[in-house]
Formats: C-alpha cells, structure tokens, sequence
C-alpha cells in the first residue's frame, strides 16, 4: 500500500474530491495546513507596521491506495489541483506496512 | 456642557419633560460606549489577551460608578473650592438630591445630569486601557482605576466643566470632552507605559490584531453612541445647539475616516479596515471639543486635519520606542490636541458662544485660551499618572511575570480562553465529581 498526500491549495478541493470519486476512491483525510514553498508568503499592514506573513493556508488531503493504482493515483490528484500558477503545492507517496479497519478488523487491502 | 443657556429664562428654568427623555437616552447611548470600547481594542489585541483586554474597558462600569455615587459626582461638579475641585455633601451618595431638582441652569433633574456625567467618567479610564495590552495584572489596573479617577479625573472635570473650575471660567471651549476625557486618557496613557515599559517582543513579535470585524464592530457602537456623548453634552435641545453638534459629529467622522484612507492608500498602498475604524475614531475625538462652535464645512476640515495627524502619528511608537499598544496617545492624545486647538481657528462665534477663532477674525484669543486647556490637562495627568503607576508599580507591581505575558494574561488572570478552536475540547477534563478541577495549563492555541 501507499499514502499519498498532497498540500495544495484550499480552493481546489472540490475538484479532488471529484477526481477521486470518479477514479474509484472511497475515502480520504483532509487537513487545514499553513506553510510555504518558492511562492512564499505575503505582506500585510496595520496603521503602517508592516508584517510578512510567510506561512500561507493550504490543506493537506490523504489517501492510501493498492501499490499497482498509486502513480495514476496521483497523476489524477495533481491534474485536479492544477492551476498553473505560483503556490500549487506538492504531491507526494511513501509506502505503507499495514492499514485495519477499526470496525471489522480487516487488514491490508482489504481494509481501504 | 460649557456656557449656560439660563439667560433665554428670566424666570427659573422648569422641568422639561423632552429634555429630560432626550438625555436619558443621550446617557445610554454613552453607557454603550465602553463596551463598544472594549471590542474596538479586543479586536487588535493577538488571540491570547483578547478577554483581558473586554475586562479592562468592563470593570470601569463596575468601579467608577460606585466612585460616582460615593464621592465622584460630588469631587466633579460640587461647589467649587479654589477653582480646582468641587465638594457638596448633598451630592455624597447622591442622597441629598430631590428627584425633581433641577441641574442649575438647566431643564433636567440633577439626577439626570449625575448619570450622563458618569457615562463620561466610565470610559475615560477605559480608553487609557488600550496602551497597556497584554501586560497588566488585573487588580493593580483596578486599583489604578480608582486612584486614576479620583485624583486625575474627577478634579479635571471640574476645571473644565465644573461651575467655577479655572479653565472653565478662563474661557476654555471643551463641549464634550477634548480635554477631560481624550487629552486625559492620552495623557494618562504615555505617563502610565513610560512607567511599565514594553511588550515582551515589541517591535520583534508580530503583533498583528486577531479579529478586524471585532474592531469595525467596537468603531461602529462607538460612533453610534457618539452622537449620545456629543450632542447630549448641551444638556437640552431648546436652542439647536446640540442638533448642530449632532451633524458635525457625522461630518467630521466621515471627513477623518476618508483622510486615514487617503493617507494609507498613499503611504502603504491599501485601504485597510483598521485604517478606516481608527481614521473614524480620530474624527470622533477631534470634533469632541470643537463641533459646538464651527460650522459643518469647519468640521469636515476639523475631522481632515486630525485624520491626517493620527493616522501619521500612531507611526511614533516605533520611531521613538514606547509601546502605546494600541495608539490611545497616536489618536487620543494627539486627536484631543488637534481638536481642542482647532477651536481656535475654527469657531465660527454664531453656535456654542460668541467667541471666534482665527479665520472667523476673532484673532489669536480664543487660540491661546484653548492652548492653556491642552497644556494644563495634558501636563496634569501625564505626571499624575506616571506617579500613579508608579507607586502601583513599586508597591504590588503593575505587570504580570514574563513568562505569564508571553503564554497569555487571559488564563493567568480570568482563568478563561477567549476562543475554544479545538474541536477535541482542548484537552480539558471534565468529571463530575470535581467540574471545577479543569486545568488552567490547556494547550496554547494562540499565535
């Protein structure tokens, strides 16, 4: 198995969610995250002191997928948060030992 | 309050049933300043002091009006003794007072005009609060409040609007309160932060306002209640004098709001929320003093000019090093200044009295008489203060530990959090047999 998780930004969620629906995927974790890559962050003013503001909103959404899905996986994840512009975030996979889902007890596969 | 209008009688004024309506409500709407007060600040402070900051501006009701009833109404507008501080006995616990005796002069009870002029004694120590965010044990700010009012407050009171107090016999135009309450409290503030010093991280921390829409709330009561403040202080609607001080009130503040904007837009390429809530407090401040002598057009002038000064001097802080947390000197003091002198050049000499400033040829008279008001107010309470806090300050001590301040005054001293952001409860135990053994050490959640 495979997490995949992606931090990119919150107003695409929507169209991951969709991606993922529609590629068969039945579940997935969401997350409000801050941080910043190469866009970095921005300026603010208050009664002109001013503050940078480095860490930007983001949300983090993960997924655990069968190995054999994981690549197209995430070609999917990335296609739908797309925008082409500064800030779209990162997607990334790491391998997973073991997954039970806490209901039945079912390990592995079986349990996504 | 100022001038009597007891010459339009010969006889003796009666009871007026408007009147005495119209300054009932004029008093409530004062009342909602302090509140309004409150959440202006408690927007700008971070996270971790914002119900410290509400209690600060809360628990002026509570002390002041106490003071009020004891000895406060009677020090402030008793019979005058020296031109420096009022006594009546019939005033001490406001026992002596027939309740349909009338305020000397004027048309509404005494009990009328001691209830309004405790709204104004109320929110004077609040607006000092602002200055001191953060870092101040709670009972010493309450035992600063008591002194405060009491030997600053009250005797200023009576200067400028006690019958007998030296600036008000000198001439001194204050209509609502530019001097007593916003040079004061301004005053008040520097002395005090002079005193106590910084926040932990001044100037390193970012220390921006956890909640702009609390601020816009706070500066919209405020004006709201204004109108309360400004065209209740003539006591009486039998002349126009309030209903001019009434649309000058609105001028003045849209005036000073629109030139905080331009400023900012200029200086720091935005108009801020923040910019437009303080650019209307500061025309609020300035119009204070002046909106009972100019005229409507002198007003958008009056709310322009102090826009344009606060929004430049709330800059200082950073420049000169003193941590006026959230600028009570930069818009209150400096407001205060700016609308009290304005007199002198504005007073068109046909509303409030018949003197005349500058540029209605009345000369340099009336400016150099409002130059005393500002500098006497301003000196007073700025050494009063400053001794104040100090003895506080020596004795039980005026600032909570470093290592309380920089984790959040509202825990250490309210033993509550302003916003619960954990949806698992913050880690908070709750058992029924000891519901009050719920940790003071939740998670810090703030920035």
């Amino acid at each position: 198995m495979k997490l995949i998780t992606a931090v990119v930004k919150p107003h695409r969620l929507d169209e991951i969610k969709e991606a993922l629906q529609a590629f068969g995927v039945h579940g997935l974790t969401v997350t409000e995250a801050s941080g910043y890559g190469r866009q970095r962050g921005h300026t603010e003013v208050y009664r002109g002191a001013e503050y940078t503001v480095d860490l930007v909103p983001k949300i983090r959404v993960e997924v655990l997928v069968e190995d054999e899905d994981a690549e197209q996986l995430i070609d999917v994840v990335v296609k739908a948060a797309r925008t082409g512009k500064i800030g779209d975030g990162k997607v990334w996979s790491v391998p997973v030992e073991t997954a039970v889902r806490v209901r039945t007890g079912e390990r592995g596969p079986d349990a996504l | 309050m100022a001038s009597a209008i007891t010459t339009l009688a010969a006889d003796a004024p009666q009871l007026s049933a408007a009147n005495t309506g119209f300054m009932l409500i004029c008093s409530a709407l004062v009342m909602l300043m302090t509140p309004a007060l409150a959440f202006f600040y408690g927007g700008m402070v971070r996270v971790k002091s914002t119900l410290n900051m509400l209690m600060m501006s809360f628990i002026s009701l509570g002390i002041v009006t106490v003071l009020w009833v004891l000895f406060g109404f009677s020090l402030a507008f008793g019979t005058d003794s020296g031109s420096i501080i009022g006594w009546s006995s019939d005033y001490v616990g406001l026992s002596g007072i027939g309740i349909t005796e009338l305020w000397d002069g004027y048309t509404i009870p005494v009990y009328v005009f001691a209830v309004f002029q405790l709204m104004f004694a109320i929110i004077t120590p609040a607006l000092i609060s602002g200055a001191l965010a953060d870092r101040v044990k709670f009972t010493a700010w309450a035992l600063f409040i008591t002194l405060w009012v009491t030997l600053v407050y009250f005797p200023v009171a009576h200067w400028v609007w006690g019958a007998g107090g030296w600036l008000f016999e000198m001439g001194v135009i204050d209509f609502a309160g530019g001097t007593a309450v916003h040079i004061n409290a301004g005053a008040a503030a520097l002395g005090v932060i002079l005193v106590i010093g910084k926040r932990v991280g001044f100037k390193k921390d970012p220390m921006r306002p956890h909640s702009l829409p609390l601020v816009m709330l706070g500066a919209g009561l405020l004006w709201f209640g204004w109108f309360g403040f400004n065209a209740g202080s003539w006591l009486g609607n039998d002349d126009g004098v309030g209903a001019v001080m009434f649309v000058n009130t609105q001028v003045a503040t849209a005036a000073a709001m629109l030139a905080w904007l331009a400023y900012e837009k200029i200086r720091h390429g935005s108009f801020t929320t923040l910019g437009a809530a303080s650019g209307a407090v500061a025309g609020l401040v300035a119009i204070t003093p002046s909106g009972g002598s100019c005229s409507p057009l002198g007003a958008i002038a009056i709310g322009a000019i102090a826009g344009l000064l606060c929004a430049m001097a709330v800059g200082l802080k950073y420049k000169f090093g003193y941590d006026d947390s959230l600028d009570v000197v930069g818009v209150h003091l400096v407001g205060g200044v700016a609308g009290s002198l304005l007199v002198g050049l504005f007073a068109t000499g046909g509303v409030q009295s018949d003197a005349k400033g500058l540029f209605y040829g009345g000369g340099l008279e009336q400016l150099g008489k409002q130059a005393v008001g500002v500098f006497a107010v301003l000196a007073y309470s700025l050494v009063a203060s400053a001794i104040l806090a100090l003895i506080i300050d020596k004795t039980m001590g005026m600032r909570v530990s470093e290592d309380d301040e920089v984790s959040g005054i509202d825990q250490v001293e309210h033993a509550e959090t302003a916003y619960d952001f954990s949806g698992a409860g913050g880690g908070i135990a709750r058992t029924a047999a000891a519901p009050a053994a719920a940790p003071t050490q939740n998670t810090k959640v703030d920035a």
